[in-house]
């Protein structure tokens, strides 16, 4: 699957590219604040409750969905060919109320239209993959932990 | 500020697609239009407000309508959420004696690729769409889409409540001559049958796309006097954006329905005297359809959860509804102007212009965006 003319992230923005290195590793990381016991995404420059330096963490990379949307034409060109495909926000278990935009796949590197024909549902579990779509972005998506 | 100033006049191009003049071109139209409603000279303009979105810089529409000196230009950031605001932030400016007589207007071509941004590929993207685009989560509908899954979910909503209101404001705009859908019935049978764009939303959930212009002029309550058409007041206005929030897609607070639309409903009605069930009408700000759920009850009209029985029971209809909503057909049915002629519809109907008159109108709400940071306007007559 090509992802020629795909939307790419700056990946080398001081604030955000901890994120961006650690998926390039496979690892889901966030921010989090040891002072105020406190975990954000998307990120922040520092913590906004105490303005002290936030550090990076891994995760476990399991969340359950928060809400979905199965996307259709008419689209960017690049994505038009891969319609309809869906896209989840997921709440990550172990930070409720942090939540991650990301396509739902079959399998690590798949398309993004694989799981279009199986069954989503609000509350789903599931787990964290990587998809790259060009050197420096690899970017986190999600896999259902329970088949239906 | 509150009555202090005044909406004096209005002024709409025709509304359409493939339109052959420029923004420049049809924004001129609309403020001479709004210019001699009010019966005031170019010359004596000396203010400008407007979106950030807007194309065209201040300084074309002064050399091409022959505007006075400018002492006061603002722009609103945030697309759908800043047209209340830009007229607040205008009136505000003659509220504290840095102008007199300011134009606010919207141009724009939307019917061209060129004016949607997300129809084009930008090289990296370092704002906050880089967590959400990337993934193809693109378009506002796919943004807005996520929340109206949610809603459904949390509250029993459905396509058919959507439909509803899609429906109803089809029927404001078959009795409105301006309206772009004046002609095409919509039933609720070809609401179900629409094509999906992100689903849950479909075809019919979806704002015009629309070329077209409109634009307002604002005065103080003693210049409005002498002026040709019956003033509106601004009685309160507000903006709002929350903490934590982004602009949309705006899915990373804990609560998305208790965001921008929340924030601009606590200031406005701190700053009124109006309650909202003194409201005769409202015009809320309709890109896509289940905003108008959100707004409902966000601005105070429905418990949390309860703007979709208030639908379904007929709350917004033009005809014996509790609080009609968008009766001139809104941005599904009238035109898409980012909002724009939302308060041009309610200027009409405090004037008692309206193409769907609601009888005895006194006060009207009306809107900017529900996923945006955003503004309100509390108009009264």
């Amino acid at each position: 699957m090509t992802t020629e003319n795909w939307v790419l992230p700056d990946t080398e923005d001081p604030v955000d590219a901890p994120f961006w290195q650690a998926t390039r590793e496979r690892r889901l990381v966030i921010q989090h604040c040891i002072s105020c016991v406190q975990s954000y995404y998307p990120p922040r420059v520092h913590c906004p409750a105490c303005h002290g330096k936030l550090e990076w963490r891994d995760i476990a990379g399991t969340g359950r969905i928060w809400s979905y949307v199965i996307v259709h034409p008419p689209l960017l060109r690049a994505y038009q060919p891969h319609s309809p495909y869906p896209i989840v926000l997921v709440e990550l278990d172990d930070h409720p109320g942090l939540r991650l935009v990301g396509n739902l796949l079959r399998e690590a590197e798949g398309a993004i239209n694989t799981a279009v024909d199986q069954a989503i549902a609000i509350g789903d579990p599931v787990r964290v993959t990587f998809r790259t779509i060009a050197d420096d972005v690899v970017l986190p998506c999600w896999i259902k932990t329970t088949l239906n | 500020m509150k009555d202090q100033i005044a909406i004096v006049g209005i002024g709409e191009t025709t509304f359409g697609k493939g339109f052959m003049e420029s923004e420049l071109q049809l924004g001129c139209i609309a403020i001479g239009r709004a210019l001699d409603d009010a019966g005031i000279a170019a010359k004596e303009v000396d203010a400008l407000a407007c979106y950030t979105m807007e194309d065209t810089p201040e300084f074309e529409f002064s050399r091409n309508m022959g505007f006075g000196d400018l002492s006061y230009f603002s722009r609103i950031n945030f697309g759908g959420g800043a047209g209340c605001a830009a007229v607040g932030q205008a009136a505000m400016a003659i509220a504290a004696g840095q102008a007199n007589v300011a134009v606010v207007w919207r141009a724009r071509k939307r019917s061209g690729k060129v004016s949607r941004f997300w129809a084009q590929t930008p090289p990296r993207i370092s704002t906050h769409w880089k967590w959400s685009q990337p993934w193809g989560l693109l378009r506002p509908v796919d943004e807005v889409g996520l929340l109206t899954r949610r809603y459904f979910h949390e509250y029993g909503a459905s396509r058919e409540t959507l439909g509803r209101i899609a429906v109803t404001l089809r029927k404001h705009a078959l009795e409105n001559p301006r309206a772009m859908m004046r002609n095409r019935l919509l039933s609720i049978e070809d609401y179900l049958q629409g094509r999906i764009v992100s689903d849950p939303l479909c075809l019919y959930d979806n704002c015009l796309e629309t070329d077209g212009a409109v634009a307002v002029v604002l005065a103080h309550k003693d210049r409005a006097r002498d002026c040709k058409s019956k003033p509106i007041y601004i009685h309160a206005w507000s903006q709002g954006l929350a903490t934590d929030q982004q602009n949309m897609p705006n899915v990373f607070v804990p609560d998305p329905f208790t965001s921008a639309s929340t924030v601009a409903a606590h200031n406005l009605w701190q700053r009124s005297d109006i309650r909202p069930e003194d409201v005769d009408l409202a015009q809320i700000y309709d890109a896509f359809s289940s905003l108008i759920l959100f707004s409902l009850e966000a601005y105070g009209f429905c418990g949390r959860g309860e703007a979709a029985a208030f639908v379904e029971a007929g709350g917004i209809s033009v005809r014996g509804g509790q609080l009609p909503v968008n009766t001139a057909g809104g941005s599904l049915s009238e035109a898409y102007v980012h909002g724009f002629n939302l308060i041009t519809e309610g200027v009409r109907q405090l004037r008692g212009d309206a193409a769907n008159p609601v009888a005895d109108a006194a006060t009207c709400l009306v809107t900017s965006c529900d996923a945006t940071p955003t503004s309100a306007l509390l108009l009264r007559n």
